[in-house]
Order: C-alpha cells, then sequence, then structure tokens
C-alpha cells in the first residue's frame, strides 16, 4: 500500500501540475508532492512494508539507500525550483515541474523495483523525462544537448534490454518459464548458462552504464549537464546516476551469485579507472564551471564503480560515496546556477569573484569543490578513505596507487578553474539586467545539503550505518 | 517448419545489407519500413497457439514500424528540404563489406554459443546480431540525423529478432519491451527532428559542434 502511494503521488501531482494554468502556483505543487514523497518515504523505511504486486515492487537493502537519496534531494531541489523560476517568469514551466514529478516517481520506481523487467521499464521511464528537461532554455545549444543525450541514451537502454534477453537466455538452461524476479534470479543463478550470463553483464553494464555516465559513454553528459537548467543537473547527477549504479549492483550480485564475481570485479575496476582518467585529462584548462561539474559526476562514477568491482568494504565505500556524491552534486550544481544567474555566464572568463558578489553561492560552491575532491572533514573524505584502504587491505597495490594519482589529478584540474571562479575581484556588470542576489530560496537549499555533507564527515547516524552495512551484507552472495 | 521463420529472416539479412549501400534517402526509409513489416509477422509464425495479445502486438508494431515512423519521416524529410542524399562519413561500398564481415561473424558466432531449444536451427540469433551490428553502422557512420534515427531503429529491430527466442519463456518482458521502445523511437523522431529543423535549419549533425571539446 505504501508503495503504491510512493510511486502515486508524484504521478498525480504530475497531472495536477500539468492542469495547473498558473506559472506561480506550479512550482509550489512540487514542494507539496517533494514533502509527502520525503514523508511517506520515511514511513517505508520505519514500517518495512512487505513487497506488493506478486513482489515486484518491494525494497532491498541498496534500494532502501537509493530512495533515500532521491527523496530527500528532491524536496530540497523543489524548494529551490521555487526560487529559480521566480527569475525564469518568462519562460513557462507546464512541460518542466511534470517532467520533475514523473522524473520522481519513474526514480522511486526503479528504486522499488525487485524485477528485471520493471526496473528497465522505470529506467526507461526516468530517461524520457529528463529529455524535455535538458531543453528547458530552448536555445541551439540546449537542442544539440538534447539531441545527444536522447540518441546516447536510446541506445544505452536499447542495449539494456538486450543485456536483459541474454539473462533470460542465460536462465532458460534449466527454466523453460523462468521467474524474473531477482530474488529468484539470485538463488537460480548456479545453474545458468555462463556463456550467456557474461554477455548479459556487459551488455547490461555498457546500457546502464550509459545512464550512470561511464567513460566512454559519458560523452552526454558534460553537454546535458551544461546546458540543462541547475536544478535539473543536481537531480541527475545524483538521482539519475545513482539509480543506474543500483540497477548496476543489482544485476551484478546475479552475476556473482553465477560464479562470475572475478569477471565482473575486473570489468568494473577497469571501467572505474577509466571513468576517473577520462574525467581527469578534460577537467584540466575547463573554462565552464557546469561541464566541469559533469567531469566531476564522470569521475565519482568511476569511483563508485571502482569500489563495487573491488567489493567488501570497498563497497560499502562506495555506496556512502554514493550517497555523499549525491549531496554534495546538489551544492555544487544549485550554487553552480545561481552563480550562473548573477553572471549571465557559467565560463571562467567571466567568472571572477564569486565569493564577493554572492557570498552565500560562492561560498558554498568552494565548499562543495573541497568536498566532493575529498578534503576533511566533509563526508566524501570518509568514503573514499574507506574504498582507498579497502584496495590496499585487499592486495590492490597497483589500482589503489592509480586511485590516488587520479584523485590528485581531479583534485588540481578541478581546482584552477573553481578558485578562478570565486576568488578575486568581479567583473563590473556589463548588463544591469541580472539582478540576481542570494535570497531565502535559493539560499536555504544549498546551506541544508552543505549540513548534510559536514554531518556525513563528521558523525554518520547510526541507522545509515545500519543501512549501509546491511546493503554490504545483501550483496554478499555465495556463488 | 523452420523455412518458415527463416525465409523472412533471410530477406531481412538481405535488407541489412541493402540499406548499408543505399545512397537515396527515401529508399531507406522504405526499406526500414519494409524490414519492420517482415518482422512484425514473425511472432505469428513462432507461436503455436496464438493468443490476443500476440495478435494485437504485431498489428500495432506493423502499423507503427511499417507506417506511422516512416510516414513522419518522410513529413521531416519533405519540411527540412535537405538533400534526398545520405552523405555517408565512410563510402557506402566499404560499410556495405563491413556489414558483409558482421553478418559472417554474426553466424560464425551464434554457431559457438551454447543453443537454446528455438535457436538451434533458426537463424534467429545471427540474424539478430548482425541487424544490431547494421543499426550501429548506419548510427555511426552517416551524418544526418534522420539517417541516425533509422540506425536507431534497426538497432531496435535486432533486439526484437532476439526477441523473438523469448516468447513462450517471458512473453510480457517481450511484448513490453517491444512496444515501449517503439514509443521511444516516435517520441525521439518526432519531437526532436522538428526541434533540430527549427534551430539550425538544417538536419545535418555536423551543425551539432557547438558543444564541442
Amino acid at each position: 500500500m505504501l508503495f503504491a502511494v510512493l510511486i502515486f503521488i508524484p504521478v498525480l501531482a504530475a497531472i495536477a501540475a500539468a492542469a495547473t494554468t498558473s506559472n506561480a502556483l506550479r512550482p509550489w505543487i512540487m514542494v507539496i508532492a517533494g514533502s509527502l514523497h520525503f514523508a511517506v518515504m520515511l514511513a517505508i523505511l520505519v514500517f518495512q512494508p512487505a513487497p506488493i504486486w506478486g513482489g515486484w515492487v518491494g525494497l532491498d537493502p541498496p534500494g532502501k539507500l537509493v530512495l533515500l537519496l532521491i527523496s530527500t534531494l528532491f524536496l530540497v531541489c523543489s524548494i529551490y525550483t521555487v526560487g529559480y523560476l521566480r527569475y525564469r517568469t518568462e519562460r513557462s514551466n507546464r512541460v518542466l515541474i511534470p517532467c520533475l514529478l514523473i522524473f520522481l516517481a519513474g526514480s522511486s520506481l526503479l528504486a522499488c523495483s525487485q524485477q528485471l523487467g520493471l526496473m528497465w521499464i522505470a529506467m526507461e521511464t526516468t530517461a524520457l523525462s529528463t529529455a524535455p528537461m535538458i531543453y528547458f532554455n530552448r536555445t541551439a545549444r540546449s537542442i544539440e544537448a538534447t539531441w545527444k543525450y536522447l540518441l546516447l541514451s536510446s541506445v544505452g537502454i536499447a542495449l539494456a534490454l538486450l543485456g536483459s534477453f541474454f539473462l533470460v537466455c542465460a536462465m532458460l538452461e534449466h527454466d523453460p518459464y523462468p521467474s524474473l524476479l531477482f530474488s529468484h534470479l539470485v538463488r537460480h543463478a548456479g545453474a545458468a548458462n555462463a556463456v550467456w550470463l557474461k554477455m548479459a553483464f556487459v551488455l547490461l553494464l555498457v546500457g546502464y552504464g550509459t545512464k550512470m555516465g561511464l567513460a566512454p559513454m559519458h560523452t552526454w553528459k558534460p553537454d546535458a549537464y551544461g546546458e540543462a537548467p541547475g536544478v535539473v543537473g543536481a537531480l541527475l547527477a545524483s538521482g539519475l546516476t545513482s539509480c543506474a549504479f543500483l540497477a548496476i549492483l543489482r544485476v551484478d550480485r546475479v552475476c556473482i551469485a553465477g560464479g562470475l564475481q572475478t569477471y565482473t570485479s575486473h570489468l568494473l575496476i577497469g571501467m572505474g579507472l577509466l571513468s576517473m582518467a577520462v574525467a581527469a585529462v578534460f577537467m584540466l584548462g575547463q573554462k565552464d564551471i557546469k561541464r566541469m561539474l559533469a567531469y566531476s559526476s564522470v569521475e565519482q562514477m568511476g569511483i563508485l564503480a571502482l569500489g563495487a568491482g573491488i567489493g567488501g568494504p570497498a563497497l560499502y565505500g562506495a555506496l556512502l560515496q554514493m550517497i555523499n556524491n549525491g549531496l554534495t552534486k546538489g551544492m555544487l550544481f544549485l550554487s553552480a546556477g545561481n552563480i550562473h544567474r548573477s553572471y549571465g555566464s557559467k565560463n571562467t572568463d567571466d567568472v571572477h569573484g564569486a565569493m564577493r558578489r554572492l557570498p552565500l553561492s560562492g561560498t558554498i560552491f568552494m565548499l562543495g569543490f573541497l568536498a566532493i575532491t575529498g578534503s576533511p572533514p566533509f563526508g566524501p573524505f570518509i568514503s573514499v578513505f574507506t574504498i582507498l584502504n579497502a584496495a590496499f587491505s585487499r592486495h590492490f597495490f597497483v589500482i589503489g596507487a592509480l586511485f590516488l594519482l587520479l584523485l590528485l589529478m581531479v583534485f588540481m584540474g578541478m581546482g584552477r578553474t573553481v578558485l578562478v571562479a570565486v576568488l578575486g575581484k568581479p567583473l563590473p556588470r556589463k548588463r544591469s539586467i541580472n539582478a540576481y542576489r542570494d535570497g531565502w530560496m535559493t539560499g536555504l537549499p544549498l546551506v541544508v545539503s552543505f549540513l548534510l555533507v559536514l554531518m556525513l564527515g563528521v558523525h554518520i547516524p547510526p541507522f545509515l550505518t545500519h543501512m549501509l552495512q546491511q546493503a554490504r551484507k545483501f550483496m554478499e552472495v555465495q556463488p | 517448419m523452420h523455412w518458415l521463420v527463416n525465409t523472412p529472416l533471410v530477406i531481412v539479412l538481405l535488407v541489412n545489407l541493402f540499406m548499408l549501400g543505399v545512397s537515396r534517402m527515401r529508399s531507406l526509409i522504405y526499406s526500414a519500413a519494409a524490414q519492420g513489416v517482415i518482422l512484425s509477422a514473425l511472432p505469428l509464425l513462432l507461436e503455436k497457439r496464438i493468443g490476443l495479445m500476440i495478435i494485437i502486438v504485431a498489428l500495432v508494431t506493423a502499423v507503427i514500424k511499417g507506417f506511422l515512423i516512416p510516414q513522419m519521416l518522410h513529413k521531416a524529410l519533405r519540411d527540412a528540404q535537405i538533400k534526398r542524399e545520405v552523405e555517408p562519413l565512410i563510402g557506402f561500398l566499404p560499410t556495405m563489406l563491413l556489414g558483409a564481415l558482421g553478418t559472417a561473424a554474426s553466424i560464425t558466432f551464434a554457431a559457438y554459443l551454447p543453443v537454446t531449444q528455438t535457436g538451434t536451427s533458426t537463424l534467429i540469433i545471427p540474424a539478430s546480431f548482425s541487424t544490431v551490428l547494421t543499426g550501429f553502422l548506419l548510427l555511426t557512420t552517416r551524418y544526418k540525423a534522420i539517417t541516425q534515427v533509422i540506425g536507431y531503429l534497426i538497432l531496435e529491430n535486432g533486439i526484437y529478432i532476439f526477441g523473438m527466442l523469448l516468447l513462450t519463456a517471458v512473453p510480457f518482458l517481450v511484448e513490453l519491451g517491444i512496444l515501449l521502445d517503439l514509443f521511444v523511437g516516435i517520441f525521439v523522431v518526432s519531437i526532436i527532428l522538428n526541434h533540430i529543423n527549427e534551430a539550425f535549419s538544417s538536419l545535418d549533425t555536423r551543425q551539432l559542434t557547438a558543444l564541442k571539446e
């Protein structure tokens, strides 16, 4: 019952928002839906209701983490959206707001789907709802970004479907009518055909990896994040990518149960390091702050894949990193959005001294940079350290060393761009139309996400530690 | 009974090669439509007991792949006033050769795969792999947005052929996958083609270079 409520709140809100004629009223529907969704999500985590619809919709431990992250972030972003859209009154938000709500419905369904096919449908829903959001600004550049996103993600999602077919093919060996519930797949993976299972994993990794933004399928990311409004960037970089990571983890679990642990671990580690390397190279000399954040997201996805590949305590670190990355990306994209609004540019040729012109957004942007690159005392420091520690204790010495080197490169590359944007003296305003100043609605969400990131660095609440440990145990299945 | 399934699949393979070599946009759209219609009949030929759901899926597939999407592509072609030629990155003959090599490789590779009951003596697996490869070739070696969309549709056709193997095992997944993919196809084609055309007065993806690194 609670699951149905969780998924249908945003759907109903989307219908309501599409039917509303007032441009000013519509963002508030999003805030109401976000708050209700958050409340229902908490109720689900506390009461742990039984799966519904024949076990298709329920929560596994990693799904709980993703749901917690998405719901929290959406609530924070919905408040920001109210403030942001006050500066965009010239443009109708009749498409944007319903799409954001459908995105919430799709990603909640993904977090709760316990069936291979349903998970694919949920992923497709989020992919489709994202396209109109990227096109919000209706410029030639944004249509280019939307086109690349749509083509790449459609191909990705198509490959994920083919991968799902292969997975079924592997199961056909011992059961002509296999059930596609993940619990069933894991139980019978031992009897599955290893060749088909291996091919299935590759295709699913490439397919869902496209949505996650792992290199070399990351090319849509800088364009989409660069051209979309900041709030959309925040939701993509933390919500969509975490959902895709969850999908890969679930498939990985089936393959581990099928005795392919070494195989999947090598693939994940390889993709992870490649993503980090690509991000580190493209971040050097990057002048566009939003594109820089996109490459940072590619790097973060690399860290998640690497952690999942190393396994054990590193997987714990990767899951914690997923939460940390989500919250930090929220803080970074929202403050970058404010900076973009105030300067009318997101290029460091024009953006200087953001800390002087926008004391709050500039400072949060700077702190967000320190957090995402793994500096203490913020949350990502703990999770990155956990992964690094696990890499060495599990004798992945070369990989651990490469990981450290790439982290350093990213820190330097990102630091150059951020420092230019944040420090120094602002250039005199070119036009007086950009009257943006930090306000309550666009400032408070930044502060909230900052406090959460800081808290995770100083003290991880016991309930979260418990959830993370559950998720780690859940992923350790015996072949 | 296998000839009943294999004959259309051989035609599909030939259409694949033809599409890689064709230079007129219009012929490309017609061949994609023809391939779609041939494929939509496959479930009826494969299933022993034909239920209502299968007939509906076959009909919807035929209408969308064979009529609706081609119609939309023709309209986009007319509106865009672009040159009616395909404009390849790699020439027609080399791509055709690549396609032929891909088909040969698919047949060899499929022979090595552990076979499932239905897959043993039909061409389903090699035809599926070859069609997916053809789709990828069209996607990557052609410049125009319309050709890329056709490439995506062919890629989907390949996945559809593979789905035929699983039609009895997991009918729900296959049918829903097919219908949803078609929906995406329409979504991509209709909305985006119109907007790219408006913004750039062209459907040439070489215009889309503002965001290059």
